[in-house]
């Protein structure tokens, strides 16, 4: 079937080149039926991809290694999961879910938009087409994921054990689905921009496709965040590393987007701004797909070899330099509408949050660049490390949070100073109350960044009650429904206000998260052997004893051996116990010996972690396997020829060799404040962007009535 | 020759697909006239009822609450309208086209 594979992808490249050129001749001449024709080409692209995809699946499910990439990424004793999700762990296998991903998104907006935005939505098609047929194109060219191979092997070589993570599986199609997601409004605002429509109209066409992307980038970012922390071994979060910040920029800078175009709805304001910030959020989301798979840049997540790099790098000038053509030539289109009233307004203030937002991804992108920029300048790279990011960070997070905090409350136009201090008298209590219940009873002025933070969550999160209070209470007085019918009724009914302050809420209690772990956490490496203890942070840990386990490792990787450790933890008088493990690979490498080959491979490290909302445990084992050299020398030379069997019973032979006579082993502990805090942050942004991009037609019908209403009173007067 | 087998089938599929709206060219442009010529006449026809009405009800023949109870209805059906007006003419809704 590789050959149907190949010749999808192929007549989908055709397919994609024929809706651009049949949408923009279409929209020229005025012939609608070429426009019609143009948008099913699109859907065409999208159940093309489909099929191939669905192929390649199929390929993987079954193990069928005459697939170049099913050899490479997968194996027999890969468990089903991984096998399904190995797909997009190879270079070819991700591209084509980006172009399967855009290409079904593309139809989905352009099955919306089919009887509306006639003139934008035929540009629209032409820029989603050209997109689709360069990710199509890198395929059919260079890197396709139906290559065969002209003598297959017996076995593949496996899914790169380190991606081996439920969260690492979800996270790319998470990731692509965002930056995907983004390519939509992204067509719109081109399309409006040739068609000339600068209005608002594309804006409220994709609006929901950008709350979609950006909610998709941000859980993918968080769930990145979460395989950094329980698979790499070595217990943070987030390392500033490349392509995390790849990820994060595009997520930036749509944030950016997100507020500003809500400017442009209200005021018809801000429209250059509107059209670079997803120009620029577009072009992120390319470089960051760029960096993953290009490796110009060390990272520990990046997987793929440089074959295509030069590609995407044309790809991406094209976009920057058509984008920046557009909005040039149609500048004076673009002029707003309106004047900024007062400094002391919502639009400004959301202007100023684009601003640290922007400002945020530029220092983020220097210190992501710097080892490509010093490389230029002085001949050696140099790299920036998260001293560097956090020192530069911390400060435009700090205004971040507080701007969080001052927006909602804040009413269009203008604001006078005294209604300003009517509104924020409460949180800024709150705010003070907290420096004083944090400076009398905690440690938190060890770390004023991390005060100042704390102080700014309580007053975020005070503002987001407020909030919901007043408007409770307004709607009540109305009504004179019960308090949660109308609380249930108010966000029913203004989903995109509370949902927007829901997403506010959670990035404040994302932040103190960060905060607290940051700068609070206690970490210890120590060397035991079983009956020792250590100490970390009041918790007393003595090592019981060594595990070792031939197959079944407790994470349901498929690691054929696991060594760990059985650790008990005491802490106020509870006891629990806590179980890390270290998986070791077999290596494909035939010039190792039949026995060492089982434990040269990768390994990784299956750390265990006690969750907490005060605190979590992280413990991490690194079990020194050194000891075992000489009698895996020693079986290599005797079982050199030995069958699988026997291979099976040496290695178990060993593994229950180092479980009963354990050399001491590495421990890394690491307590850490609050971390819960960051997951469940990201969970109730997650809720509320879900909350305001949920469709709410009943809000929207009386929406559109009272424009009709006013339309209807116009006309009838007017005769 | 399975990749030119299905190369071959692919491209006709696909070209039957997207030659199918030039082959019917002009018939939905037909029909959306028609439809726009109906609905424009249609709203013309519900303005004057609802200013007739509104005479009806300035000359004494309508009653205050019977005015209003033909008003709103009227009006209602005028906007209904407007919005398949919008749609044949493939504006935006008014108020954003959040589907």
């Amino acid at each position: 079937m590789a050959g149907v594979g190949s010749a999808c992808l192929a007549i989908a490249l055709l397919t994609a080149l024929y809706a651009a050129a049949a949408s923009v001749f279409g929209a020229r001449a005025g012939r609608r039926e070429w426009v019609t024709s143009g948008r099913r080409a699109i859907y065409c692209v999208a159940t093309l991809c489909i099929v191939a995809f669905g192929l390649l699946e199929a390929a993987f499910l079954r193990s069928d290694f005459s697939y170049a990439l099913v050899a490479e990424g997968s194996s027999t004793d890969t468990p089903t999961f991984y096998k399904v999700t190995a797909l997009w762990a190879t270079q070819d296998g991700s591209l084509l879910l980006w172009a399967t991903l855009l290409s079904l998104f593309a139809s989905t907006v352009l099955f919306l938009t089919r009887r509306s935005l006639r003139d934008i939505a035929p540009y629209a098609t032409a820029v989603l087409g050209c997109v689709a047929a360069f990710f199509l194109l890198l395929m059919v060219g260079w890197e396709n994921p139906f290559d065969t191979l002209a003598t297959p092997p017996l076995e593949g070589a496996g899914l790169n054990p380190l991606l081996r993570h439920p969260a690492m599986m979800i996270h790319p199609p998470m990731l692509y689905t965002g930056y995907v997601g983004f390519s939509i409004p992204f067509a719109f605002a081109i399309g409006a921009l040739v068609a000339g429509r600068t209005g608002a109209d594309w804006i409220r066409a994709t609006r929901r496709f950008a709350l979609i992307a950006w909610t998709f980038l941000g859980t993918g970012i968080m769930l990145g965040a979460l395989w950094s922390y329980t698979e790499l071994g070595w217990g943070g979060y987030w390392a500033w590393d490349p392509v995390e910040n790849a990820s994060l920029m595009p997520w930036l800078v749509g944030t950016a987007f997100l507020h500003s175009i809500m400017v442009q709805e209200k005021r018809g304001m801000l429209k250059i701004w509107n059209v670079s910030l997803i120009c620029a959020t577009f072009t992120l989301a390319l470089l960051g797909t760029f960096l993953v798979r290009s490796g110009i840049l060390s990272s520990i997540h990046a997987f793929g070899a440089s074959t295509i790099g030069v590609q995407f790098l044309i790809f991406i000038g094209l976009v920057i330099a058509l984008s920046a053509g557009l909005i040039i030539a149609r500048l004076p289109q673009l002029r707003s509408e309106a004047k900024l009233d007062s400094l002391l307004s919502r639009e400004a203030f959301f202007l100023l949050n684009n601003l640290v937002l922007v400002g945020l991804c530029l220092v983020i992108m220097w210190g992501t660049f710097f080892p490509l920029i010093s490389e230029a300048i002085t001949g050696t790279q140099a790299s920036v490390g998260p001293p560097w990011f956090n020192r530069l960070v911390t400060p435009l997070a700090l205004v971040l949070v507080l701007l969080t905090g001052i927006g909602p409350v804040l009413a269009w136009r203008r604001f006078t100073p005294a209604a300003l201090w009517r509104v924020l008298w409460p949180p800024v209590s709150a705010a003070a109350l907290a420096l004083v219940l944090l400076l009398a009873f905690t440690n938190a002025a060890d770390s004023p960044a991390s005060l100042a933070m704390f102080c700014l969550v309580a007053f975020v999160l005070v503002v987001v009650g407020m909030e919901l209070a007043r408007g409770t209470k307004a709607r009540r007085t109305m009504t004179g429904e019960s308090w949660p019918r109308s609380l249930a009724r108010l966000t029913g009914r203004n989903r995109r206000r509370y949902g927007g302050y829901l997403a506010h809420a959670g990035i404040a209690v994302l932040f103190l998260g960060v905060a607290a772990s940051s700068a609070f956490l206690e970490q210890r490496d120590v060397r035991l052997k079983p009956g020792d203890t250590f100490e970390v942070d009041g918790y007393r840990v003595t090592y019981r004893e060594a595990t070792a386990k031939l197959g079944g490792d407790s994470a349901g990787t498929g690691a054929p051996i696991s060594f760990g450790a059985v650790l008990d933890v005491r802490k106020h008088g509870k006891h629990f116990v806590m179980r890390p493990s270290r998986n070791y690979y077999s290596s494909g490498d035939a010039s190792l010996g039949t026995i060492s080959r089982f434990f040269e491979g990768e390994a990784t490290s299956e750390v265990d972690v006690r969750w907490g909302l005060k605190r979590d445990l992280w413990l991490a084992v690194r079990p020194d396997i050194g000891s075992l050299e000489k009698p895996i020398q020693e079986a290599d030379r005797k079982f050199a020829d030995s069958p699988g069997d026997v291979q099976a019973l040496i290695v178990a032979a060993l593994a229950e060799r180092y479980r009963r006579d354990p050399p001491p082993a590495a421990f890394r502990a690491i307590a850490s404040p609050l971390v819960m805090w960051i997951w469940i942050g990201g969970a109730i942004v997650v809720l509320g962007a879900l909350v305001a991009a949920w469709p709410s037609p009943e809000a929207r019908l009386r929406r559109v009535r009272s424009l009709y209403s006013a339309r209807l009173g116009r006309e009838l007067s007017r005769a | 020759m399975e990749y030119a087998l299905a190369l071959v089938v692919l491209a006709v599929v696909v070209g039957a697909v997207l030659s199918l709206p030039l082959r019917r060219r002009g018939e939905e442009e037909l029909r959306e006239e028609t439809m726009l010529a109906e609905l424009s006449a249609a709203k013309e026809a519900k303005y004057r009822e609802i200013r007739d009405a509104e005479l009806d009800h300035q000359m004494g023949k309508l009653s205050d609450a019977d005015w209003r109870s033909v008003d709103r209805d009227l009006r209602s059906e005028a906007i209904e309208i407007l919005r398949q007006l919008d749609r044949v003419e493939g504006h935006v809704p008014e108020g954003g086209m959040d589907r």
